[in-house]
């Protein structure tokens, strides 16, 4: 443990804090309040161009907000839901498994660092590129098809960015290679933070490793699952690359795999300023309200964590304490 | 940070130099423009202000900055990685090359000139090109140069064009752009498939096979009971459809669908359903494939820059990149032949404009006069590239003459076109054409595939419309 | 720690947990690498090969599929390279040493709105870009910077979760003596944040430079708004136009090898260091 000195600094200095926090301050605000603000200022206006003339900006009042509830953003809406939720289930359960193997000390599975390697590796992959690789295997004439083909598995090409759901589950496939190798890796270190001396009392006790992940484990890393969540949940709102790329901005069959995004960028594309304002704001206010579940999640449960990880002590105390209550 | 990147510079110039040393070594013979300029290819692709003027030209593909390198008697040198040419007077054309596709290359031209005011001298754009589905937005703008009052052609210089290919690009009676190519539509079959088929593969006696569109589904039939598809995809046919619509797709703030359009959905879904088409779209790596030695297809409908440009290199085994020659043998070349087909179409063309603002007047007359109006280049390009230039007269010797078509099978496929030019009218031609096309192939494709009914189409179509045009505000579909 | 099993039927048990434990990790491993096996092996084959069929052997076209994608001039790989190079160098060293600095004014000084700061930086921290992208398009046309890297550098100065990593990695590892005699020592504030606690800092700089170099190498959305020419792409970029650009679709192996391109630099590096990054995840990252 290494002890913390008081920060006493004393005032003379303070005016430091505000010269070195400045830059952060100055460039958000030029480039990312500023333009939030206006933003928001253009949602309210019909504001578009009709060939290389410019209408508006005319004031229009909740006109955009009311032509984009009315129509299609309930629709882009649930799908971005339901492509985030294709790839976060089985992101979550894999790596909730894999977390719990390499953490088993009784396993002792060799190679770890082979696996944690190979599963880490699609989250470094450029998305564009990952989406164009899947296009172009997937496609009706595609390698896919033609191993399926061979094996026999299926006499007639499998048109899988043709259908709803193909689509939707190669865009769920490609999430879920992205993400879950970080998933697991952050979920070992939480599984890591859980004191030993709990599961060494469990085993005691006569547990099977499967009633100590669900009664030991997941009721102690559920903080960092619920992060894990909201974070993945506002990574899904922003859902773009894969999908623009894969259906080429279309959107796939029946424009079910248009997200929020997709859906910015096709009036940001066409410089339909007003409705992209609008869409931008119902994002806006959809995030900044998972944005204060992750503040609240990072200020209050902070402290149960990074004990967990620098406070050894203090928490295999707790734990072990809960331990002998839970154990008998 | 001014390390590190002066360091990526050096990394990254170094890629190109192993680049261009591989193409050095690699080429066997094919690509003697890249080979060629080796040497110059680092100083060429960094500053192009180093001296002289700059020509900016902006497209959509390199169709025209090859016929420019290969035919524009000026060029001097070609930078390897071709994104700049050098003129024999210095003056350097850097090409600005945007993909058309979702309106894209409409967004970044728009962008490009509405910045002409202020855009440095050698940024502005001097030349750009436009395609027949959106010409009249540029046409009917101040950004596009008269090309007789501001850029200096005169009527005798365009006496030989194509009347329809001036009218395209005309308002008021002022004239503002002028290309090298016609693009009168045919149908390019298989005659392979042909002669299993009907039992012959002769152009006059398959044309008469599939002279209206009953004869064709009759084909259509009987091609499938061989085991063939009569048409690659869904969008193959949509040109003979929408060509001969009766009239423009927008009335003021109205989108009005065609009953052609109708019929066009109707047919598509019955060979979908009945298994006459392989399900492709247009452009997509299945129906490029369909086009070439593994192809089961009977025919596409193409037109003139279609054959050469598109046709060919989907036919190729090796492509021309490889260092393989096109000619019979590899692939299917030879294996294809064109007859007109069940109704007249005309398909693209691309026009050449001159930008307002431009300080390059003399240069863009020149490059006009040259690409589009000489005589003799234009009768070059087409014995060279088979390619179906706008000159009229070049055109009908060509035609009259004993010029055989080696791709074709020997077919004089110029005296077919010579005939289908005349016939294009495009008069119902309008400015959103493009965006309108994309969308309705697109929303319709859910309908062929069974992924949505005709009416949930329908709406998807407006929907996506409206996010590219916020200005159509409404669709009326025929009774 | 754990204890050994005590009886042969555990034992077996035991192996038995193990061998499944394997077989699903194998599974899910050839799941991550089989695509990118086949990106290599169809980016050495000619656009006839693949069209033919399916292989899992190489072919022998990787240097002239190689040669063909450099010398197309539609999808200009040397200046795409050279482009994400810069923009993901520049964004990665501005993102870290000012994430560090602002992490540093915190932890270190004491000052009315110190909380407050603190505070509207993990407020923010999730908040997508992509909700102000409008107001931020027409800004930089507004400023002139539209088509120029600057708009793609300098924004991540303001890199919140970069910030929060660097804080936590202060709170545990910078002990404020080490300032205190410093300042002593009479050294300046940013001297002293320069040259004692920036090398302390190494590591935790050296991961977030990798992960924001990463991120802005793959970032597509706000670069793909502001590049317009040819020169100035960056190579997601260059990969969507290579999905939208029929014409470009000739030669499938010409596909293969510039996906390979934009992916296998990333992939080397990361293997390269994957030890390093690994660890490194688990390092701060809790909060990644």
């Amino acid at each position: 443990m290494r002890e913390k000195t008081k920060k006493k600094g004393s005032i003379s200095y303070a005016k430091w804090g505000y010269i070195f926090i400045a830059p952060f301050f100055i460039i958000f605000a030029v480039f990312q309040l500023i333009p939030l603000i206006s933003t928001i200022y253009y949602s309210f206006f019909e504001y578009y161009r009709s060939g290389l003339k410019v209408i508006g900006p005319n004031f229009a009042g909740l006109k955009n907000y009311i032509t984009l509830f009315s129509t299609d953003l309930p629709k882009y809406f649930s799908n971005t839901l339901i492509l985030w939720i294709i790839g976060f289930i089985p992101q979550i359960a894999i790596s909730l498994l894999l977390a719990a193997w390499f953490t088993d000390l009784r396993l002792k599975l060799k190679g770890q660092t082979f696996f944690k390697t190979v599963i880490y590796m699609p989250n470094l992959i450029m998305a564009s590129a990952f989406a164009m690789l899947f296009f172009a295997l997937f496609s009706d004439n595609g390698p896919v098809n033609a191993v399926l083909m061979s094996m026999g598995w299926t006499t007639e090409p499998i048109s899988f960015l043709n259908t709803v759901w193909g689509n939707r589950a190669l865009v769920g496939l490609m999430n879920f290679l992205m993400w879950f190798g970080n998933t697991t890796i952050m979920l070992m270190a939480a599984i890591m933070g859980v004191d030993p001396t709990l599961y060494e009392a469990a085993e005691l006790d006569g547990c099977t490793p499967n009633q100590m992940f669900w009664k030991i484990t997941i009721p102690l890393i559920r903080p960092i699952l619920v992060y894990v969540m909201i974070t993945s949940m506002i990574g899904g709102l922003q859902m773009f690359d894969v999908p623009q790329i894969l259906t080429n901005g279309k959107g796939g069959p029946d424009r079910t795999s248009t997200t929020m995004i997709m859906y910015l960028n096709n009036h940001l594309f066409s410089k339909n300023y007003g409705m992209a304002g609008a869409v931008s704001v119902v994002l806006f206010l959809v995030c900044a309200v998972l944005c204060v579940v992750v503040y609240f999640s990072l200020t209050k449960e902070d402290d149960g964590l990074t004990k967990a990880q620098h406070n050894e002590l203090k928490a295999a105390k707790k734990v072990a304490a809960k331990a002998a209550k839970g154990g008998k | 940070m001014k390390k590190i990147s002066r360091r990526n510079f050096l990394l990254a110039s170094g890629v190109v130099t192993i680049g261009a040393a591989l193409t050095a070594c690699g080429g066997s013979s094919s690509t003697s423009t890249a080979a060629s300029s080796t040497a110059s290819s680092a100083a060429a692709s960094e500053a192009p202000a180093a001296g002289g003027k700059t020509l900016n030209i902006w497209c959509w593909n390199d169709e025209f900055q090859s016929r420019f390198n290969d035919y524009y008697p000026e060029v001097a040198e070609i930078a390897a990685d071709k994104s700049t040419t050098t003129l024999k007077d210095g003056t350097i054309v850097k090409w600005t090359i945007n993909p058309n596709d979702n309106n894209n290359y409409q967004n970044k031209l728009d962008e490009g000139l509405l910045n002409q005011e202020s855009a440095a001298d050698d940024d502005k754009i001097d030349i750009f090109l436009v395609e027949a589905d959106y010409a009249l937005k540029y046409v009917d703008s101040d950004y596009t140069l008269d090309v007789k009052a501001d850029i200096g052609l005169t009527d005798a210089d365009l006496a030989q064009q194509y009347q329809y290919t001036k009218d395209i690009v005309s308002v008021d009676g002022s004239q503002r752009g002028t290309t090298w190519q016609a693009t009168p539509g045919l149908f390019a079959y298989r005659r392979s498939i042909a002669k299993d088929v009907l039992g012959t593969d002769d152009p006059t006696e398959v044309q008469s096979y599939l002279s209206d569109w009953d004869k064709f589904n009759d084909v259509a039939a009987q091609a499938y009971a061989k085991g063939y598809k009569m048409l690659s995809g869904f969008d193959d046919s949509f040109r003979t459809f929408s060509n001969n619509i009766a009239a423009p797709w927008v009335d003021g703030t109205t989108i009005n669908v065609d009953e052609n359009m109708m019929k066009w959905v109707d047919q598509t879904k019955e060979y979908t359903d009945k298994g006459y088409n392989n399900k492709s779209s247009l452009w997509d790596s299945q129906w490029a494939a369909d086009q070439g030695p593994t192809g089961k297809v009977f025919g596409f409908f193409y037109s003139t820059w279609g054959i050469n440009f598109t046709l060919l290199g989907n036919s190729l085994a090796t492509p021309v990149a490889d260092g393989e020659k096109p000619q019979v043998g590899n692939g299917i070349y030879g294996d294809y032949a064109v007859c007109e087909g069940p109704q007249p179409y005309y398909w693209g063309g691309t026009w050449i404009c001159g930008a307002a603002g431009s300080d390059n007047i003399d240069l863009i007359r020149d490059v006009m006069q040259k690409l589009t109006c000489d005589e003799a280049i234009m009768k070059q390009i087409t014995l060279d590239t088979e390619d179906y230039t706008n000159n009229e007269k070049a055109m009908e010797e060509i035609a009259s003459s004993d010029y055989k078509s080696d791709f074709l099978g020997g077919q004089n496929h110029i005296a077919l076109f010579a005939e289908a030019a005349k016939k294009i009218d495009m008069s119902n031609a309008g400015p959103y054409d493009q965006g309108i096309t994309e969308s309705f192939q697109a929303a319709f494709k859910d309908y062929f595939t069974g992924n949505v009914d005709e009416d949930t189409a329908k709406e998807n179509f407006k929907t996506s419309v409206q996010e590219k045009y916020p200005e159509l505000t409404d669709v009326v579909w025929p009774a | 720690m754990a204890h050994a099993p005590k009886t042969r039927s555990e034992k077996a048990v035991l192996s038995a947990r193990r061998a499944w434990c394997y077989l699903v990790l194998v599974l899910i491993s050839f799941l991550c690498l089989f695509f990118f096996y086949i990106l290599i092996v169809n980016s050495t084959r000619t656009h006839f090969e693949i069209q033919k069929g399916f292989s899992l052997l190489p072919g022998k076209s990787m240097l002239t599929n190689f040669k063909n994608v450099l010398a197309d001039a539609n999808i200009p790989v040397g200046s795409g390279i050279r482009n994400s190079l810069i923009v993901s160098a520049c964004s990665a060293a501005l993102s870290v040493y000012f994430s560090a600095l602002t992490a540093y004014g915190i932890y270190a000084y004491n000052f009315r709105f110190k909380k407050a700061a603190f505070a509207i930086i993990l407020l923010i921290m999730t908040m997508p870009t992509q909700v102000s992208a409008l107001g931020f398009l027409q800004l930089i046309t507004k400023m002139g910077l539209k088509n120029s890297f600057i708009p793609l550098i300098v924004p991540s100065i303001a890199a919140p979760t970069v910030f929060f990593f660097m804080k936590q990695y202060l709170d545990a590892s910078l002990p404020m003596e080490i300032v205190e005699a410093a300042r002593i020592d009479g050294a300046g504030e940013f001297y002293t944040f320069n040259h004692i606690v920036l090398p302390i800092m190494k590591p935790a700089l050296a991961v977030q430079a990798i992960f924001s170099f990463v991120a802005s190498w793959n970032n597509y959305f706000i670069p793909a708004l502001v590049l317009d020419s040819a020169d100035k792409k960056t190579l997601p970029i260059l990969i969507a136009q290579l999905r939208s650009a029929d014409f470009l679709k000739f030669d499938m192996g010409k596909v293969y090898m510039m996906v390979a391109i934009a992916i296998l630099p990333v992939i080397v590096v990361y293997l390269l260091l994957s030890k390093f990054i690994v660890r490194g995840i688990a390092l701060g990252g809790v909060k990644g």
